[in-house]
């Protein structure tokens, strides 16, 4: 989204939120909420897993080009490796975005707001029911570890929807991620 | 509800986005800690029911791994339930719910309640092996539940609201298509008022071109259509599964949301939400006959494949015409 449309979108919900009141604007609302939420997704670390990582000459650092978009629907990987017996369950991917453990295998979600595979049709309401219930907008399967749901689940209302309004605001990348695979699935890149 | 001394700006931007419809988890604490004391039997007994409590029976039932249940509705005296929408029911406060649910014997007895504060609360109370007393469970439920032959959880309180909290009424089996045999006796014994006339003289029914697909569509709506319907939560999806009385146009809207429609969520074998003759390529169906946590249809409330209707809407997909899904 360009810094324009941006700003529409922004200014179109406060003064939505001034006519429902009837108050007089308060100072900057909306930079306020955005800051807000990119301070909570920084400190939730979601970039550590919704964003792929890439090799550089530092070691390994999120793709920012490629901010909050998910697992890379292009990259195909192998078979999850087989654990040996011990401790020793679960395994991901150099991406960051693809977990193997006991749930099978999970790929991180597209948060940016691209309207067909990304966050771009929901509504705040879909995604704090998401985070609150641990369930896929707030009412399909299960979101699968490592998503730290028990800790998440405890933000409060306007956390979330500071979130939730400073993702709408990122760049829309198009990438549609696969869907969870079961235990032993052999294919992991989707199908 | 929005927490009192929350920030000017924030929350008129949580309001200007619809967070004041989240209510959240109303405080079940105040619900008796046993099913006994809910006004639902008579005082000392687990068995009769008080004489003002009403049974009833919707004509599409959810499934629920073929378990026997039987419901209850009692409305504080002197009141009705408001049923000029006829999609939107409107309860009184004081409103009580009951649905039970045995296997061989009595298992669990969910019940909502809408407060004197406007706000609905779920539970289920748990019976105990000699059906003597059902208590309060706790507000996460209980995964496996030990019932002989089955595997058999309690709803949390969120996956509660999570079903009857997308749907335009929060009673989902009390509703004029749900009930349509018995509109006329429900308001002449006066739990009904200000249902339209034309209701009473014709009772709803779901516009089908034959009793197969009004079995289907019946089946979809009491079963799916409280999450995937238009104008709830989950309208972001554009799958409606939902009848809406009243409006000619419902079966249409549902079959044009379906057939031929590209799934999002995709499955081997399947890439429309339906497809037209083929059962087997459509993801409704698939999911349906899928008890992976991952993908089955419906998400929750459920272990076991509903086989004859699978096989009921496995007659409708492929009875449709790809020009009747255009």
């Amino acid at each position: 989204m360009n810094s324009l449309k941006m700003f529409v979108r922004i200014a179109l919900v406060v003064a939505a939120s001034f006519a429902r009141a009837g108050d007089p604007p308060a100072a900057a609302p909306a930079s306020e909420v955005l800051a807000r939420g990119k301070y909570l997704v920084t400190i939730a670390a979601c970039n550590d897993c919704h964003t792929p990582w890439k090799m550089t000459a530092e070691g390994p650092k999120p793709d920012m080009d490629r901010m909050l978009s998910g697992h890379p629907e292009g990259m195909v990987l192998p078979p999850a490796p087989k654990m040996p017996e011990g401790p020793w369950q679960n395994a991901f991917a150099a991406t960051n975005t693809a977990w193997a453990g006991p749930w099978g295998v999970s790929f991180t979600a597209n948060l940016t707001p691209d309207r067909e595979t990304g966050l771009g049709k929901w509504t705040v309401r879909n995604f704090t029911e998401t985070i609150r219930t641990g369930r896929h907008l707030g009412r399909g399967r299960e979101i699968l570890p490592p998503m730290p749901i028990p800790q998440y689940k405890n933000f409060t209302d306007e956390d979330l929807a500071a979130i939730f309004t400073y993702l709408q605001s990122i760049p829309a990348v198009k990438n549609r991620v696969p869907d969870p695979r079961a235990p032993g699935a052999l294919a992991s890149n989707g199908m | 509800m929005l927490r009192a001394g929350l920030p000017t700006p924030l929350f008129l931007l949580l309001a200007s986005m619809g967070v004041q419809g989240i209510v959240r988890a109303a405080d079940a604490g105040s619900l008796p800690e046993h099913l006994a004391d809910t006004g639902l039997y008579v005082s000392g007994s687990v068995t009769q029911l008080q004489p003002d409590v009403v049974q009833f029976s919707p004509q599409y039932p959810l499934w629920s791994d073929g378990a026997s249940k039987h419901r209850w509705i009692k409305l504080p005296p002197g009141t009705s339930v408001d049923a000029a929408k006829p999609d939107a029911w409107d309860f009184p406060r004081g409103t009580k719910l009951w649905k039970e649910f045995s296997h061989g014997g009595r298992v669990e007895t969910r019940y909502i309640e809408r407060g004197m504060d406007g706000i609905w609360r779920y539970a289920s109370y748990v019976w105990n092996a000699t059906g003597t007393d059902a208590v309060l469970a706790p507000a996460d439920g209980i995964r496996d539940l030990p019932v002989p032959g089955k595997r058999y959880s309690i709803p949390a309180q969120d996956d509660c609201r999570a079903c009857h909290e997308g749907a335009p009424a929060p009673v989902l089996g009390f509703s004029a298509l749900q009930l349509s045999p018995d509109l006329r006796g429900l308001t002449a014994g006066g739990l009904l008022r200000n249902l339209p006339t034309e209701l009473l003289v014709q009772p709803p029914r779901i516009a089908a071109k034959d009793a197969t697909e009004r079995a289907a569509l019946g089946y979809l709506h009491g079963n799916c259509g409280h999450c995937h319907n238009d104008d709830g939560p989950l309208a972001v999806l554009e799958m409606s599964m939902a009848q809406r009385v009243g409006a000619k146009t419902s079966t249409d809207a549902v079959v044009r949301s379906l057939a031929g429609v590209r799934s999002e969520f995709r499955m081997t074998g399947g890439t429309a939400r339906v497809a037209p003759g083929h059962p087997e390529a459509s993801v409704v169906a698939l999911r349906m006959r899928s008890r992976d946590a991952r993908e089955q249809m419906p998400p929750m409330g459920t272990y076991e494949i509903d086989v004859e209707a699978l096989s009921l809407i496995g007659r409708w997909i492929e009875g449709l015409s790809v020009q009747q899904s255009e």
